[in-house]
């Protein structure tokens, strides 16, 4: 297991998804399925600043890691206020322009494009696991 | 990221180097805007370069539209949109509320 620490600040999102990338790439993903993993760790991470922390820099992220030739499972920890992704309400898709909302968009987009996105609050810690599977 | 602007005669075609995140959506934003403060509203998104865009990046697009079709006044259109950035369009349900062409020069002769 890899573990690295972050500022948790958007000026952090570009080494995280460096961090992330490579270790998915060490099990071969690439191309398309490479580009999801990264898009739902940077909208995890998006999400842990504005909504755990309320802030730029306020706290940090733990990254932690691990592969095997079937997946990666990425696991992110933050010391802010308690906020589960389960509890944001999907946004509607198909809806025109001028109703179409802001928020919601990236922990669907993170939902549909892990295997699995798994939630806990535990010791005043919110702990949310990305597991993506290898297709072949 | 890095972003440079092109005034033509009937748009303006805006141009994005690099990575659309929450770090660099405000900058995007910012551009959108001072075009529309001049009164521009017909734009061009060329996204060749565009290497990742999140959702903070995605709602600049939203919002720039909305503000660009408001009284019928112009359209934000995208250019040149790459695979991976063309799948999270489709994901996120805007391909039904952006033109999108395969060409910059397919996208300003639509104005």
């Amino acid at each position: 297991m890899k573990t690295l620490t972050f500022p948790g600040s958007y000026s952090s999102l570009v080494k995280i998804g460096e961090f992330v990338t490579q270790a998915a790439k060490s099990i071969g993903f690439e191309g398309f399925e490479l580009y999801k993993i990264e898009t739902a760790v940077d909208e995890a991470c998006s999400n842990i600043i504005e909504h755990a922390y309320g802030e730029d820099n306020f706290g940090e992220i733990d990254i932690s890691i691990t592969t095997n030739p079937e997946k990666i499972t990425i696991t992110l920890t933050d010391y802010g206020e308690p906020f589960d992704p389960e509890y944001v309400k999907q946004p509607n898709l198909n809806t025109d322009l001028q109703n179409r909302e802001d928020h919601g968009l990236g922990i669907y987009m993170m939902k549909q494009w892990m295997d699995e996105v798994n939630f806990m609050n535990y010791e005043n810690k919110n702990i949310l696991t990305l597991v993506k599977y290898r297709k072949d | 990221m890095e972003i440079s602007t092109v005034e033509y005669k009937r748009c303006d075609v805006v141009k994005v180097t690099g990575r659309i995140d929450s770090a660099s959506a405000p900058q995007l934003h910012e551009e959108f805007n001072k075009l529309m403060e001049a009164n521009h509203f017909h734009i061009v998104f060329n996204m060749v370069d565009v290497s990742f865009i999140s959702s903070a990046g995605l709602r600049v697009l939203i919002s720039t539209q909305k503000n660009c079709k408001r009284f019928n006044r112009g359209e934000l259109v995208l250019a040149n949109v790459p695979e991976n950035i063309r799948a999270a369009l489709d994901l996120a349900g805007f391909t039904a509320l952006f033109k999108i062409f395969d060409s910059e020069v397919a996208a300003v002769g639509n104005f």
